[in-house]
């Protein structure tokens, strides 16, 4: 089997913020009933519930985030993937739900640094200075669609599809380009 | 410019992120009708100048489907519901009521 690759092998750019392609990161997409049984009881079994409306849950190494009423997505190891991907199949094979390895059909970026939410707010229309910690925030990134969440206090982490993948990381060094901050602190909405 | 909340996961934001779906509550006219009423339901939209009802996509969010009611000349917001109804649910209709005495809803 060849190797597997991220989008951008861990390409990274140093701005006023740190913009890195985290590299090889398991996501699985889950789709189906949300309240129904069976689903409930796998996602226990992992230590994890369902959560709330663009809410995150996370036990351990796993990250579970609500992406629509009938979507989750499982953040992972890439490695554990294909094992979670097997175990959540099996649990749910009887109901009418779908699970689907996407570690490789997307990617993850992480900017890290004092002014995280000065990059996305250059680039998207959603009020990132507003947006709590725990809360995945589907929007758009210049001309392509984005999830955008608070993974850290100095950190925003950010899923794109990894065909837009080179777009993203160019926006993202553009938007963090260094002297080209909004403002010194941050706002006092936040 | 257009700010809409998606029902479906409470999100409130501008119109860019959303995609238009064109007007809400036709009937349908299958292969059975008649040339008149197929062609109504092809063609025929309304263009009024004031309250709208609208088929509304979250594109870039939750990608649901969903309806709004809203004044065309204002821009004016009055309500987004579930797209699963045929027609404006009485919520809605008691909104643009209250703020549109003289508005009447269609049959």
């Amino acid at each position: 089997m060849s190797n597997a690759v991220s989008a951008l092998q861990g390409a990274t750019y140093q701005g006023f913020v740190t913009v890195t392609e985290a590299g090889l990161i398991g996501m699985i997409s889950i789709r189906g009933d949300l309240t129904s049984k069976p689903l409930l009881k796998a996602l226990k079994a992992l230590g994890l519930s369902v959560p709330a409306p663009r809410q995150i849950v996370t036990s351990k190494d796993l990250t579970l985030a609500w992406m629509s009423p009938d979507e989750l997505l499982l953040i992972c190891d890439h490695s554990a993937a294909a094992q979670l991907v097997q175990t959540l199949s099996s649990a749910l094979e009887k109901t009418h739900a779908l699970v689907c390895n996407v570690s490789d059909a997307r990617a993850l970026f992480r900017l890290k640094g004092a002014k995280p939410d000065q990059v996305i707010m250059k680039l998207s229309p959603a009020d990132i200075a507003t947006l709590p910690t725990g809360e995945m925030r589907r929007t758009r990134l210049a001309q392509v669609a984005a999830a955008v969440w608070r993974s850290a206090p100095d950190e925003i982490s950010l899923i794109c599809f990894r065909s837009v993948a080179t777009y993203v990381q160019g926006l993202l060094e553009t938007s963090a380009r260094p002297g080209s901050e909004l403002f010194e602190t941050a706002p006092s909405s936040s | 410019m257009l700010t809409l909340t998606c029902p479906c996961c409470g999100i409130t934001a501008e119109e860019t992120e959303f995609a238009p779906g064109g007007e809400a509550h036709l009937k349908r006219f299958g292969p059975d009708s008649s040339d008149a009423d197929f062609e109504g339901y092809l063609f025929a939209r309304k263009n009024p100048k004031g309250v709208h009802f609208e088929r509304w996509r979250h594109a870039y969010g939750c990608g649901k489907w969903f309806m709004a009611a809203r004044c065309t000349a204002t821009l004016e917001v009055f309500g987004t519901y579930a797209a699963q109804t045929t027609k404006p649910p009485a919520d809605i209709v008691k909104k643009i009521k209250a703020k549109r005495p003289e508005w009447e809803p269609q049959a």
